[in-house]
């Protein structure tokens, strides 16, 4: 079966044109690899910066963001089917999500514990009785010619998301902001649909039809591309951290739409374009700062800016407009007529009796009690109790399993965190990024760096050649540090007398140096150590060296 | 089964069978929500005891405690009493077709969607003054909510064969989001239809 989606998927492409349907789009990228958003790199304009007051009558960005997430369950939202990522075409559809007449939605009590879980840990208020309402629209991959949503009372509101950027010239202030969320829905996701304009036809999936979805609305909060990667990235990490959605947006766990508009800063909010069909975080940055120029150069032109939807296009790196929504869009919202509302309870005692005991229950308690350790809990711990940089504790909690690495390497030596801290967000995430790795897939265990350090703490080996042995453990991952280091001599040379013979050659060779540094140039010291250290490969015990040239010198 | 475009495609139907929904996008077009006119016109069924009632239907000509009524007991309205019909102009024939995905710019295709408005606007005759809008028979329950579990799916050998047309194992549908014909174009379209 899979052979024969091969045999199809080539004949197709996703249609970037669809106005209405925008999930459609972002779905035929199986092969990708996850990137993961870096909040490092800033394309944020000056504009943005509250630092730096920008003139009052100067054009600023202005973002909100629409977030997808697909809820990580077993089953769809009203339905039994499985939900799986790469199945054969179909195989995941029941009667219900294939909307055959008579068959009714029976809601998944896990999509509502993860919407539930998640409005917690954004501070949201949840509404203890929330309703459902269909959205109608015809399109082939919605077979029923609606969506089940929440559109008159969500099932939470009024949240909040902390999210913090690095900025300063270098990138090591810590900037913490706050993105209000507007609120979160449970819905239906759709099929998906793939476009064969050759033969004209479009062919449906409908395994995707029926999964859970949460909508989280931001409000318009942040002012550039960067930010609002920033704050993607966050919610990434808190919905992974409770494994409410696996947050992949390659796959399409994650989709995110962006309303930017441009204003002066206390005027009322300009026109905003939708930008749709955004399918990593990279892009939505540069989507995002792309569209703000663009509208601000617009205005400067004297155009006006269209309420308009507009898509990415990766390759060029611009925004372009989709075909016209021919008028408002009317979806015809009515309340879904087989859904009685949806009722959440504070605790035990407020469930009433008869449904006591009875699994199809959401006690908000106990999901409360629950909750796992946030990204942003995660950081300050490792900051107060192991003594790190903020941002240090950025990247520890930004990469996929490194925290964790961290943390064994620390209990494996008597190195203090601090000074290791280096050879893992440095030595260890360099390799892993020129290799293209995960942290899981990662070749030099934490017990065999922790080893290599202990080396290098008791004076065995300089941290220069810690550094090569790294590299000799990389390539060859069975190989331990003390075996490395024995087998080719790496060993810090102590030996007096060997380094007395070194430098007296370094000084020798280099009177113009003793002499300013009998002048009283300190700084002509290091250079001179730096040199015996090349005469010795890096294998010279620094403390011994430098004594010994202060010494010789004086 | 694939929605509304295989089933009606952009084909002639018989009007008939779509006069209700032609009916309900009326007056979704006419008011920005639907529910204020669909709502309001429902009275809400007040003091209805909650507790059981046992009903011996079975075998059993004994009398029941049935809510419905033994007799009907309409009276017709006097067609004078019903607002005289708005014009519906051609933007809003316009729109319907697109809601609907359906072409009834034909003069049979509008006498009947205004056969079916008037028939609508009956509902304006009830008087619901003083009676709290309720937009669902059900919204004193609550949801059952069941547990995560597999329980359907893997029927496409029984889904697939219900679809006109399957390409392995996709559903086919005709390019969605055609556009519609140009206003002249519709308008020429109407003139042919009146022969």
């Amino acid at each position: 079966m899979a052979a024969c989606t091969v045999l199809v998927t080539p004949l197709l492409y996703v249609n970037k044109q669809s106005s209405l349907f925008y999930y459609k789009a972002c779905n035929i990228h199986r092969q990708c690899v996850t990137k993961k958003i870096s909040t490092s790199v800033s394309r944020c304009s000056s504009q943005a910066d509250p630092q730096k007051k920008s003139r009052p009558h100067e054009l600023v960005g202005v973002v909100g963001l629409e977030i997808h997430a697909q809820i990580q369950s077993n089953t769809k939202l009203f339905s039994g089917s499985k939900v799986g990522f790469s199945a054969p075409p179909n195989s995941l559809v029941s009667f219900f999500d294939a909307s055959l007449p008579g068959t009714l939605p029976v809601l998944n009590r896990r999509c509502v514990e993860a919407a539930v879980m998640t409005a917690l840990a954004l501070n949201c208020t949840i509404n203890k009785k929330s309703f459902f309402d269909r959205k109608h629209y015809f399109y082939a991959d919605l077979p029923a010619g609606y969506q089940i949503t929440q559109q008159r009372r969500a099932v939470a509101v009024d949240g909040q998301l902390a999210y913090s950027l690095l900025g300063g010239r270098k990138r090591n202030q810590i900037q913490s902001r706050t993105v209000r969320i507007k609120q979160i829905q449970l819905e239906q996701d759709s099929g998906k649909s793939l476009h064969d304009d050759q033969r004209s036809q479009t062919l449906i999936d409908l395994n995707r039809a029926g999964v859970g979805l949460m909508e989280l609305v931001m409000e318009p909060d942040m002012s550039c591309g960067e930010q609002a990667a920033a704050a993607v990235r966050e919610l990434q990490l808190v919905l992974q951290a409770l494994g409410t959605c696996q947050g992949n947006m390659s796959e399409g766990q994650l989709r995110v739409d962006a309303n930017v508009s441009v204003h002066r800063p206390g005027e009322e909010l300009g026109v905003r374009t939708e930008v749709k069909n955004i399918n990593s975080a990279r892009f939505l940055s540069r989507a995002i700062d792309y569209e703000i120029q663009r509208q601000i150069e617009a205005l400067g032109r004297g155009e006006a800016v269209l309420n308009e939807t507009r898509t990415y296009d990766s390759k060029s790196g611009h925004t372009i407009p989709m075909r016209d929504k021919e008028g408002l869009q009317d979806y015809r919202f009515m309340p879904e007529p087989n859904l009685p509302p949806l009722v959440v309870y504070e605790d035990r005692g407020s469930v009433p009796a008869g449904l006591l005991g009875a699994e199809g229950v959401v006690v908000l308690e106990g999901l409360r009690e629950g909750l796992p350790e946030l990204p942003s809990v995660k950081r300050a711990r490792l900051v107060r109790s192991y003594g790190l940089l903020p941002e240090h504790s950025f990247t520890l909690v930004n990469e996929d399993g490194l925290m964790e690495y961290f943390e064994a390497v620390v209990k494996e030596t008597r190195k203090e965190p601090r000074k290791l801290i280096g050879w893992v967000t440095n030595e260890l995430l360099g390799h892993l990024k020129h290799h293209n790795l995960s942290v899981s897939k990662c070749p030099v265990s934490p017990s065999a760096l922790a080893e290599l350090l202990e080396l290098q703490e008791a004076g065995h080996i300089s941290s220069t050649v810690a550094k090569q042995v790294l590299g000799e453990m990389w390539r060859d991952p069975g190989r331990r540090a003390p075996e490395v280091v024995r087998e080719q001599d790496l060993g810090l040379v102590c030996d007096s007398s060997d380094l007395q013979r070194v430098c007296q050659r370094v000084l020798d060779s280099h009177p113009d140096l003793v002499r300013a540094l009998q002048e009283g140039n300190k700084k002509v010291l290091n250079r001179l150590m730096g040199l015996v250290q090349k005469e010795t490969k890096g294998r010279a015990d620094p403390v011994l060296v430098r004594s010994l040239l202060e010494e010789k010198t004086s | 089964m694939l929605g509304i475009h295989q089933i009606y495609g952009r084909r002639r139907v018989q009007l008939n069978i779509i006069l209700p929904l032609l009916c309900r996008y009326y007056y979704a077009s006419r008011t920005d929500n639907m529910l204020s006119t669909n709502v309001k016109t429902l009275r809400k069924t007040r003091n209805t005891p909650s507790r059981p009632v046992t009903v011996a239907r079975l075998y059993s000509s004994n009398k029941h405690n049935s809510k419905v009524p033994k007799v009907p007991t309409w009276e017709p309205l006097g067609e004078d009493r019903i607002p005289s019909l708005p014009q519906v102009s051609s933007d809003l024939v316009d729109k319907l077709e697109r809601l609907a995905l359906v072409d009834f710019r034909t003069k049979e295709g509008l006498v009947c969607l205004e056969r079916a408005i008037r028939f609508a606007d009956h509902l304006n005759m009830v008087d619901t003054t003083g009676v709290e809008p309720m937009d669902s028979v059900l919204e004193h329950g609550q949801l059952f909510l069941r547990g995560d579990t597999v329980t359907e799916g893997d029927c496409a050998e029984k889904l697939l064969p219900l679809s006109n047309t399957t390409v392995e194992e996709y559903f086919v549908a005709p390019p969605g989001n055609i556009p519609l014909p140009r206003r002249e174009e519709r308008a020429s379209m109407l003139k042919h239809s009146e022969f």
